[in-house]
């Protein structure tokens, strides 16, 4: 064991170093006066957006603590005139914060986006069973989730993802070209409410098929010769 | 010739107060009792719920025998009811230190089982967030090792360094230990705008930062004292004991999994083992630091050779691993790990083991503690790189 | 020579004035120092430390008193009762009595005796034996270390410590702490007024390291050792039983840096030469400027604590035998020679 050298350079560098930091401000954050700004990724508190869910059970399967708690029943939905349609409506979906690990594979596996994550944290309670959040409490959360940040350079955005893009932006486009048209004044404004097929309409009518009935399908030949009219128009460009 | 005296209202600690005085002449000199104390399970200087036992002979350990199992949580068992998704999540938490390097390695295992291709941009991409995760680990024990010898302020200024790499990490993968970013065939998404530039301003303050560290404590003569010859390790034995990682780099054996078995781009990139030769505390921290220089180092070439394209393959709903076994070796902060996979198809593991670079290094430990000083141990644990959650599983 | 402003008639009323007034200055004392720890530290380690209490936390050490008052108070089953609960009194009792002998301005000491370097240095000894009693009753075998340690620590320091007193009292000509600070205002070397600190250069560092040691302040924190004893003799204290020897701890810093503030750094005058206004006027200012001094060394403690890794026992030892007292002697050696010299 080496004896112990009277105190030198290395003692002093240390103490010019502490005192250095002692004048430079601190870089403490004062919490719940000042809230932290947190990315758009984090994994705070999972949101419900209870209109998309399908009771189709695969978050629960998943998850790995067994967390998420969902109770469904079928109902039968009468359809005026055909056959009476059951679908599953959702009784109960509740996420139990206190098993859950945070690890993300419900919110990864839903295949409808029905499950989000929003980087809000603050939902510690005194008492642990308060941590079971309902879907009431669950689609609260929705409000705060923040729209998915743009990818880095190089990035490759997914399929699904950048069709969606696709699709969002050509309908703004099309939406600011009709406001502007409607703005200038130059065209005629456009026909609102249903269209449809208003021959076929008729014909069905005259042929005895319920009004409500007639009209649906009329108005899906309408949208389907109007997704011909714009596949031609995309095919001459 | 040892008769205890009753106490009053007590129970009677064997050496403790209570307990007679048993002084014997033997050769001339005096006998005195060993004295047996058990550090841990709940202890300042354990990381987590090691429990030591030693007997010692004033503050001169005479024998130490380490108790582990505190923290046993079976994850070997649990992985084989668990599918590969889940795995990913699970095995980032027995070793919160280094949860990105242990996800990667379950990912490359099935990956070679399913004989899979990734993606170039995502295995560059998990070089950096290893090299990321490594630095993470190293400030965590450069700062509780200044802690454990009495140094309170380099803990303050290492969790400064990881709070602001946490941050920008989070930023990518949406959690700040436990980051469950790798995923079978490639990564959970791509980095978020902004990501590199903040790795590349975090990069550079962290070289200031690290010199920092050098100059608090490194050339400091009391620093030097408690830890110069301390615990010093000689390369057969650390070899012999399977330890691995800066622990044994620190004993002049420059064995790396990056270099001698490279997996992802590290055979692409110009990777540095920094190894010094003595092997005691002094040295093994040294290694620390000089890992995370070189850990910068790969972090700027990545930077520079990022390549872009898609960081995910197509894969179908349910991975299910083709029957066979696998052994992928990985150079975690601590050491090696080894994740041995065997597949019956299905889709969980029928078995899934680790080697984890703790467990070796703590068996090792009894040899550096026998004959050395109480205050030594203390020197010698927190320099003895390991994490309980790593040791037990 | 100014007389102690407590020199009252009738007797009673006197030493009740002086016991309320010792009293308040170890709390006060204590708890600006505590509070100074608290915050300088916190600094230098790139935080703000208590930012909650009142404003700037400095209502925290107050607050901390008042958390601890309401604490279960714990005695082990194996302890030794009564010397478990004396000790913590014991580490603060000494504090309080130094602090009877302590000028802190001109006529603010509680009482001027003829010995009472010697006083002062004798019963701040005594708190080393709180932490004894406390390391061995505690029936734990974490305390009875930090006890031993704790003791041997008091052997090998209190030698340097009074070495370097000793070298002072070979200068001045006087054991009486007011003493000293007059012979000092008075002293010159080489024509130029000067206080002892900077020709006794040698024996302010003595008796700097070796008062650390003895209040086992980082890094000599042997005995408290948190990584190694857990807290070593205060292991099994709770409640108000331990924040008397954080209490204990405060007040030594407190006692010792006046200490050093008397023999080495002028006491309450500014400069040696440089005196003081007449009457109430000067008994403030001097009181402002022994605190400052005290602030001053009390922070550099703190400086050391946030710097320095702990020293192991058998260095320490070393430190103090090998080098310390040796260095003292010779100190002594040159303070007489150049005494009789000049």
């Amino acid at each position: 064991m080496a004896a112990p050298s009277l105190p030198g350079s290395g003692l002093l560098k240390g103490l010019g170093l502490t005192f250095k930091t002692m004048l430079s401000p601190a870089t403490t954050a004062q919490y719940p006066h000042v809230k932290p700004e947190l990315p758009p990724r984090t994994r705070g508190v999972i949101a419900l957006m209870e209109e998309n869910c399908t009771v189709c059970m695969l978050c629960a399967k998943e998850c790995p603590d067994w967390c998420i708690y969902i109770d469904s029943s079928k109902e039968t939905v009468p359809v005026e005139g055909g056959r009476t349609r059951t679908r599953n409506v959702l009784d109960r979906f509740a996420i139990d914060f206190a098993l859950c690990m945070y690890c993300g594979i419900c919110v990864e596996v839903c295949p409808f986006d029905a499950l989000f994550w929003s980087p809000e944290f603050e939902y510690a309670e005194y008492d642990i069973r308060e941590l079971t959040h309902e879907k009431e409490r669950l689609r609260e959360w929705m409000d705060t989730v923040p729209p998915p940040p743009p990818l880095e350079e190089g990035a490759v955005p997914p399929a699904e993802i950048e069709a969606g893009i696709a699709a969002a932006r050509k309908e703004a486009e099309e939406a600011v070209a009709k406001a502007k048209a409607a703005a200038e004044g130059g065209g005629e404004p456009e026909a609102e409410g249903p269209q449809i097929d208003e021959e076929l309409f008729a014909r069905l009518v005259a042929e005895g098929t319920p009004e409500r009935a007639a009209r649906a399908k009329a108005k899906a030949a309408f949208v389907k010769a109007q997704k011909r009219r714009e596949r031609e128009q995309g095919g001459d460009q | 010739m040892s008769e205890t005296l009753p106490h009053e209202g007590g129970v009677i600690l064997p050496g403790g107060p209570g307990e007679a005085m048993s002084v014997e002449i033997r050769d001339g000199g005096l006998v005195t009792q060993e004295m047996n104390l058990n550090i841990g399970p709940q202890h300042p200087a354990t990381h987590g719920v090691l429990r030591v036992v030693i007997d010692l002979d004033g503050e001169v350990i005479v024998r130490a025998r380490p108790v582990i199992g505190y923290m046993h949580r079976g994850f070997e068992k649990l992985a084989e009811a668990r599918d590969y998704r889940q795995i990913i999540a699970l095995v980032n938490r027995h070793d919160w230190l280094s949860a990105f390097c242990n996800e990667l390695g379950v990912a490359l295992a099935v990956e070679r089982l399913m004989e899979l291709e990734v993606p170039e941009r995502a295995q560059w991409i998990r070089v950096l967030m290893s090299e990321w995760n490594r630095i993470l680990n190293h400030l965590m024990f450069i700062g509780s090792f200044g802690l454990e010898l009495g140094a309170i302020t380099p803990v303050f200024f290492s969790f400064r360094e990881r709070e602001d790499i946490q941050s920008f990490l989070e930023s990518a993968t949406g959690g700040r230990l436990h980051f469950t970013y790798t995923r079978v065939g490639g990564l959970k998404e791509d980095l978020p705008a902004g990501f590199l530039d903040a790795s590349r301003q975090m990069a550079a303050t962290m070289r200031s930062r690290n010199d920092e560290y050098r100059q608090l404590l490194l050339g400091n003569e009391i620093f030097q004292a408690r830890t110069k010859g301390v615990g010093a390790l000689a390369p057969d034995v650390a070899v012999d004991y399977g330890v691995t990682g800066p622990t044994l780099h620190a004993t002049g054996v420059a064995e790396d999994v990056r270099l001698s078995e490279p997996y992802c781009v590290y055979d692409e990139l110009d990777v540095k083992v920094p190894v010094r030769t003595n092997g005691d505390s002094y040295d093994r921290f040294v290694v620390l630091l000089d890992r995370i220089d070189a850990s910068l180092d790969l972090i700027e070439q990545v930077h520079e050779g990022l390549p872009a394209g898609p960081v995910n393959r197509k894969m179908p709903k349910t991975v299910k691993a083709p029957e066979g076994a696998t052994y992928v070796r990985t150079e975690n902060p601590l050491g090696q790990g080894g994740y041995y996979l065997v597949s019956d198809g299905g889709k969980t593991p029928w078995r899934m083991r680790m080697r984890t670079p703790s467990f070796s290094n703590i068996q090792m430990v009894p040899e550096l503690l026998e004959g050395s000083l109480l205050s030594d141990m203390i020197a010698i644990l927190g320099s003895v790189y390991f994490v309980v959650g790593d040791v037990d599983r | 020579m100014a007389t102690s402003v407590f020199a009252l008639e009738p007797l009673w009323l006197a030493l009740l004035l002086q016991a309320l007034a010792a009293l308040l200055l170890f709390l006060i004392g204590a708890v600006v120092v505590g509070y100074l720890e608290h915050k300088v530290l916190a600094h230098m380690q790139d935080r703000l430390g208590p930012m909650e209490a009142i404003w700037h936390g400095i209502g925290q050490l107050p607050a901390d008193g008042l958390k601890f008052l309401q604490k279960e108070d714990i005695i082990p089953t194996a302890a030794d009762r009564w010397v478990f609960a004396l000790a913590p009194a014991v580490a603060v009792v000494p504090g309080v009595v130094v602090i009877a002998v302590l000028p802190f301005g001109p006529g603010l000491w509680l009482t001027d005796l003829d010995a009472g370097i010697f006083f002062a240095l004798a019963a701040s000894g005594v708190t080393v034996l709180g932490t004894l009693m406390a390391g061995w009753s505690s029936a734990n075998k974490f305390s009875l270390m930090g006890g031993l340690r704790g003791a041997a620590q008091l052997i090998s320091y209190e030698l340097p410590l009074v070495l370097a007193a000793a070298a002072i009292v070979i200068q001045a000509g006087t054991l009486s702490l007011p003493g000293i600070v007059e012979a000092q205002h008075g002293f010159t070397l080489f024509g130029v007024p000067m206080i002892y600190g900077i020709p006794h250069i040698i024996g302010l560092g003595l008796f700097f390291v070796a008062a650390l040691a003895e209040l086992s302040r980082p890094p000599f924190d042997m005995p408290i050792a948190d990584s190694e004893l857990i807290a070593g003799h205060m292991t099994e204290y709770t409640g108000m039983r331990y924040a008397f020897f954080m209490l204990s701890e405060y007040a030594g810093m407190v006692i010792l840096s006046a200490l050093a503030t008397v023999l080495f750094l002028g006491g309450w005058y500014p400069w040696p030469g440089v005196g003081l206004p007449e009457g109430a006027a000067g008994m403030v200012l001097g009181f402002v400027i022994t605190f400052a001094k005290i602030l001053v060394l009390s922070a550099i403690m703190v400086w050391l604590r946030a710097t320095f890794p702990r020293m192991r026992e058998d260095q320490l030892q070393r430190l103090s035998w090998s080098v310390l007292i040796p260095l003292g002697l010779l100190n002594i050696v040159l303070v007489a020679t150049a005494k009789v010299w000049f």
